[in-house]
């Protein structure tokens, strides 16, 4: 549908699609969203990395693809390395990478081939500075083997391999920081984003287009097939999230943190209501939802002392 | 322009750094692992003091990576290369698939070492055989000018069939041991080398590509079949490739299989790599001992010579094979294939395997002598001892 030029220019957002309808996602799929957002920020002139995840799939079988971009198929734990190469060959070849008018690399992958398989090629990255954008797109577990935990599991989550029965064996650790080990390499840009905050994801995209060396953004992509959530509550769930606290929005620029929302005044809103709709969590206690809830406090202060100290 | 080699002493490593400059190659990705390191360091010196333009170095934090980083270079349309040894070369094994059925024409060099444990850094080809079935030609190096020809063919080959190419070398009995290399002047390898033509690349903005999607069942054979027609073809862009360079620059390799003194030989010595260079210094002896003797050398093992195998097992009695290798629970491998090849065919020598060298062991002339004396006691008795020799064995 073509779209009138009066109405394209209220939209805080590009009209433009490079993705596809048709893509094989399930419904409600925040991953499926974000990969349509990163496309809109950064054209056709974009080279995407992507590893085994549920993405290979949503990006379409061959011949076929959903992304209106040239797009490497990698394997689970290489993203870092990839996006690197593809780099370098640019470089070689005398292309501009990054920056407004530069060839966009872009490596997406999902929490597990990031905060596991791929931790050891993520960080050679970053350490190496690569001019390229590392986007993992975080549903907090491996969805397209079915659902088995990743270190990005939160806190008494139910997956296939942390069952929840009889003496109550749930996800026991706490989700791993990535962006905390991203920090750690002191790249000059990382970011949390969220499908429920599209304007603030696409200023994070733009944002790393424009920085150069290696650009990090963790996004916030709700799953309702490994989540047991309704498929029309996915942005509702990571809207939730931010509210809560539990996935705050925040930027890492040249040692500065920045806190995008929710406000540092106003008080989260409890835990309970970010798991309320997440069939995930429904073996959790009482004791069990306390314990998220202290870790969340304590991450949430520990961000808010960054960003005042370090802001 | 005349070609007037230039002639330099190097290790068997620079050799293969040498040929990585002359190739003009665009992607290196390096990571260290003896005994391959000074390969990559040579590079790194060539780019520290400006002797090459338009490299770009990428010290990846594993060979996982410098396999992974390589193929995304590759698929970009650059030339790439990297270098290894065994643990390394075993950690880029999933990669390497990667880079053959994605139809990249990537060249590295494998300097041949023992995998542990025990730890060794000694020689032994049972790293770079347990790769035989990734996709990759094998390319097996006696000394260190094969080393840097072959590094400047394999590129050519590799890209002309869209197919990667390995490069083997022998743990220090190469790598670090000197010897005069002749070398090509650079406006020649360009005519000999030019630019790379990719096939596909990643910088098509107007029409993106998805490279190695999901294929269905539907599907997925028929990739397998075209990289093993690419394999079939290959075998006449060598010939063809080592044709030229001996046209060219007076070394002809237009032969996987090199024959050395085997027109008239009852028997010879079949194998690959450094210990071939030991067997014709041998043959000659023996030869005036009175032994009809000659050396078949194995230069390409993938794609395998199994017709230039044919014609010459047709003409002798007994092939003694050679293996720095073993293949637990079986012999060793290029024995395997050997006999594999011939077994529907009217050629029957009496073969026999001989295990020999394994983590650096030394290999001499006195060795093949050995060998050639028990070859010759099996071939008059018309039966084999045993099939396979563990030929060292302290017993
Ligand atoms: C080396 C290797 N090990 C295991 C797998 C199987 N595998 C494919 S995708 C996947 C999980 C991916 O999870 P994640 O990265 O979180 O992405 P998601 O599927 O959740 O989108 C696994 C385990 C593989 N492809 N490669
Ligand atoms: S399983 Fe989850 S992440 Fe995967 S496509 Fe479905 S909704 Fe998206």
């Amino acid at each position: 549908m073509e779209i009138p030029e009066n109405v394209k220019k209220r939209l805080s957002i590009p009209a433009e699609e490079y993705f596809y309808a048709g893509h094989t996602a399930c419904q409600g799929c925040g991953a499926s969203l974000g990969l349509r957002y990163v496309l809109k920020a950064y054209g056709k002139k974009t080279i995407f990395a992507i590893p085994a995840c549920c993405s290979t799939i949503i990006a379409g079988a061959w011949p076929y693809s959903t992304l209106e971009a040239n797009l490497f198929h990698t394997a689970f734990e290489t993203t870092g390395a990839v996006i690197g190469g593809i780099e370098a060959a640019l470089k070689a070849k005398g292309y501009k990478v990054k920056g407004e008018d530069g060839v966009m690399v872009v490596g997406w992958a999902g929490d597990g081939g990031t905060a596991d398989i791929g931790l050891q090629a993520l960080s050679g990255f970053l350490e190496r500075g690569h001019d390229a954008v590392y986007i993992m797109y975080d549903n907090e577990a491996y969805m397209n083997t079915g659902i088995q935990r990743s270190g990005s599991t939160p806190y008494g989550a139910w997956t296939t391999n942390t069952p929840g029965g009889k003496k109550h064996f749930l996800e026991k650790r706490h989700k791993k920081k990535v962006i905390d080990i991203v920090i750690a390499h002191e790249i000059p840009y990382a970011a949390t984003a969220s499908v429920a905050f599209p304007e603030d994801f696409m200023r994070k995209l733009k944002k790393a287009q424009k920085t150069p060396g290696p650009s990090f953004i963790q996004l916030f992509s709700p799953c309702p097939t490994g989540w047991r959530s309704p498929t029309d509550k996915s942005i509702e769930i990571a809207r939730l999230a931010v509210q809560t606290a539990y996935f705050p929005l925040f930027e890492y620029e040249n040692g500065k943190y920045k806190i995008n929302m929710p406000s540092t005044k106003k008080e989260p809103k409890p835990i309970e209501e970010f798991l309320k709709y997440q069939g995930r969590f429904k073996y959790m206690t009482k004791e069990d939802i306390e314990v998220l809830q202290q870790w969340v406090n304590h991450e949430w202060e520990k961000l808010k002392k960054l960003a005042e100290v370090f802001g | 322009m005349e070609y007037k080699p230039i002639r330099k002493v190097v290790s068997g490593n620079y050799a293969a750094a040498y040929a990585v400059k002359h190739a003009r190659v665009e992607v290196v990705a390096a990571y260290p692992i003896t005994p391959q390191t000074s390969i990559i360091e040579k590079i790194a010196e060539f780019l520290a003091n400006g002797e090459v333009e338009n490299l770009q170095y990428v010290p990846v934090e594993s060979e996982h990576s410098a396999m992974a980083a390589t193929i995304g270079a590759s698929a970009t349309g650059a030339r790439a290369f990297t270098a290894t040894s065994a643990q390394g070369l075993a950690l880029m094994h999933e990669m390497l698939h990667w880079a053959a059925g994605a139809r990249l024409p990537i060249v590295m060099v494998d300097v041949n070492r023992a995998m542990a444990p025990p730890w060794s850094v000694w020689d032994d080809q049972t790293d770079s055989l347990a790769q035989r079935d990734t996709g990759w030609m094998q390319f097996y190096a006696e000394n260190n000018q094969e080393v840097y020809d072959g590094v400047l063919m394999s590129f050519k080959v590799a890209e002309k069939v869209n197919v990667p190419a390995m490069v083997i070398e022998s743990a220090f009995i190469l790598s670090h041991t000197y010897d005069v290399v002749e070398m090509i002047p650079q406006e020649l390898v360009d005519e000999f080398l030019p630019p790379r033509e990719p096939l596909y690349t990643l910088t098509d903005f107007d029409n993106p590509k998805a490279i190695g999607a999901l294929a269905t069942p539907n599907d997925y054979y028929e990739f397998r079949y075209k990289l093993a027609k690419a394999h079939e073809e290959a075998k006449k862009v060598i010939k063809e490739v080592g044709k030229e360079f001996g046209e060219r620059f007076g070394r002809d390799y237009s032969q996987m299989i090199e024959l050395y003194r085997t027109d008239d030989a009852d028997f010879v010595f079949m194998g690959m790599g450094s210990l071939m260079g030991t067997v014709k210094q041998a043959v000659d002896i023996l030869r005036e001992e009175g032994y009809k003797v000659g050396a078949a050398k194995v230069r390409w093992f993938r794609p395998f010579p199994s017709e230039e195998l044919y014609e010459l097992a047709k003409n002798v009695e007994g092939i003694a094979v050679l293996d720095r290798n073993y293949s637990f629970g079986m012999e060793g491998i290029l024995f395997t294939e050997a006999k594999g090849v011939l077994y529907n065919t009217d050629a029957k020598p009496l073969m026999k395997n001989y295990i020999v060298g394994l983590g650096g062991r030394d290999f001499t002339v006195d060795d093949v002598r050995k060998i050639a004396e028990n070859m010759k006691a099996i071939i008059e008795k018309g039966e084999l001892d045993v099939e396979v020799d563990w030929y060292h064995l302290k017993r």
